[in-house]
């Protein structure tokens, strides 16, 4: 009654900012209504929710719907990394063992000289130590790196969780598709510009065919004339 | 001879019986507690034991429950600290033997006095967890059982007042009198009387939200802190028998117990039915209310519960007058 009293002042003193405060305040009493609203609304609202059905999933018998762009694990695929060694030396927690050695690539028979190349010795992953930042996903230059949704690789021992390139490749099979963008959203860069050099060049094209079009009618209407 | 024999062995069948309703239903209702629980939460319950739905989760945790060991504390006080689990949850099955499940002689033993009897041995169980309390030697048990008194000297006599408007009304105190008595206008006038019994039944049975003496939060679990093994476990299911017990009083006294549709043959269904409706609202209450506080119990019962009480006295005794 008072809140009320003191809205219809407030109105006519013409406060609207004080007026939506007030009300404001007035509501919770006046959502509550008549006394023990509040403990029926309470019942109501498990009563509803047990006959919906549940949130949880009966994981090992049934699968997790795992969002795109999991964190689970990190894939290695071999034959992309050229030993940069730019991931062991971002990883904050150093979890990243890398070996190699030096190969020499004879001359080829044209002639030149003799090269020098990497070759991966040992990749390893501590995932007792990794923390799943993914900057070494993020750093590679090569795509090398990637994240794989896989997660059940728990251990009994905290050491079997330094995995070596053999396991970190197997997981690679289990990286997923890029996921589609969303509707709407901005193309890639790499696509825009295909894009755009692609419609300069069908628009060039088409800017030939009218000059040749064009020529072929006043052939033509120099023809009808003759 | 034989009649003697014939009377022994009535006897015998109408305590298995009730021993049988007294092991079988307070699971019941725990496995009810956990499913519905569990769906009001958005989640499954246990789904693994027995392979349908985990039906057989309860048996599981007894055999968990009996596989352990059963821990006397060195300073306990031993003889009162082994004995209270048996008080309380001994007085439940003895209550259960006057209360009528179906009409004529489908009771265990048909008391003149049955409503004065269940009341009186109902309040003994609460006993059990006071001396649980008090001969654990810790702090946490000697706070629980004392809540456990102040709430039952608090929520004890609305109890009874609205017990007490039910026998003024059926003019008896035998149990299946007043369910005789029992016409479907009833049901609005001791609306009151209904409410304050099953309400100061629930803080009696330190159920949710009157689960004060047991508030983990706080004082761990209670006088049953120091419990373990099979006396823990008498001390749950003394909690259910008294979850099924105060539903099926509430039944007989308020609801009509076994009056509905074929009650001539079906009686001891409707019985069931109801009193498994009301343990279901238990758990409701449970899952949908937090835990009062101390002296929220307190005045609740205080100025709330006992006037109430008294206000349905009056009532039921203008009615009979009129």
């Amino acid at each position: 009654m008072t809140s009320e009293l003191d809205r219809s002042a407030a109105v006519e003193k013409g406060a609207v900012e004080k007026s939506a405060q007030e009300k404001s305040a007035a509501d919770p009493a006046a959502g509550r209504g008549f006394p023990g609203a509040g403990l029926v609304k309470g019942l109501a609202t498990t009563f509803k929710t047990m006959t919906r059905p549940a949130h949880t999933v009966q994981y090992p018998d049934q699968p997790p719907e795992l969002p795109p762009r999991t964190r689970g694990v990190i894939a290695l695929v071999e034959e992309n990394c050229t030993v940069c060694m730019l991931c062991a030396r971002e990883c904050p927690d150093w979890c990243i063992y890398i070996d190699s050695h030096k190969e020499t690539v004879p001359a080829p028979p044209g002639g030149g000289r003799d090269r020098t190349r990497n070759v991966l010795d040992r990749f390893a992953i501590d995932f007792s130590l990794c923390m799943y930042c993914g900057i070494c996903i993020e750093v590679c230059p090569f795509d090398a790196l990637e994240w794989s949704p896989e997660f059940e690789y728990a251990e009994f021992d905290i050491k079997d969780l330094l995995h070596e390139k053999d396991r970190l490749r197997e997981w690679f099979f289990t990286v997923p598709a890029p996921v589609a963008l969303d509707p709407g959203a901005e193309e890639p860069k790499e696509i825009a510009a295909a894009q755009k050099a692609a419609d300069k060049q069908l628009a060039a094209q088409k800017a030939a065919e009218i000059v040749a079009l064009a020529d072929a009618g006043t052939d033509g209407e120099a023809e009808g004339e003759g | 001879m034989g009649g003697a024999a014939h009377w022994w062995l009535e006897v015998v069948l109408r305590l298995v019986v009730i021993l049988g309703f007294f092991l079988v239903v307070p699971l019941l209702v725990g496995q009810m507690e956990h499913k519905a629980m569990a769906h009001m939460q958005g989640r499954l319950g246990p789904m693994e034991a027995g392979g349908f739905h985990g039906w057989a989760q309860l048996i599981a945790d007894g055999v968990k429950f009996a596989q352990k060991e059963a821990v006397v504390p060195a300073d306990a006080d031993r003889t009162v600290f082994q004995l209270a689990p048996a008080v309380a949850l001994l007085p439940y099955l003895v209550a259960l033997v006057v209360v009528p499940i179906g009409p004529g002689t489908q009771v265990g033993v048909a008391l003149d006095l049955g409503l004065f009897f269940v009341l009186a041995v109902m309040g003994v169980g609460v006993l059990g967890t006071l001396m649980g309390g008090w001969a654990s030697a810790n702090k946490y048990s000697l706070l629980g059982g004392i809540r456990t008194a102040a709430q039952l000297m608090a929520y004890e006599l609305p109890m009874l007042l609205s017990a007490a408007s039910v026998g003024m009304a059926a003019g008896t105190l035998s149990l299946s009198g007043i369910v005789d008595k029992w016409q479907w206008w009833w049901l609005p006038w001791q609306l009151i009387g209904a409410f304050v019994f099953f309400v100061s039944g629930l803080a009696e049975l330190q159920r949710p939200p009157f689960d004060m003496p047991v508030a983990d939060s706080e004082i761990i679990f209670g006088a049953y802190t120091e419990y373990t093994g099979l006396r823990f476990a008498f001390f749950l299911l003394a909690e259910y028998a008294g979850i099924v017990l105060l539903c099926l009083l509430t039944t007989v006294l308020f609801l009509g117990g076994w009056h509905g549709p074929f009650s001539a043959h079906l009686g001891w269904l409707w019985t069931v039915l109801k009193t498994l409706v009301l343990s279901f609202v238990v758990i409701w209450l449970r899952v949908s209310y937090p835990r009062l506080r101390e002296d929220q119990l307190m005045r609740f019962a205080w100025t709330a519960l006992i006037p109430l009480a008294l206000a349905q006295l009056a009532i039921t005794g203008v009615v009979r007058v009129l």
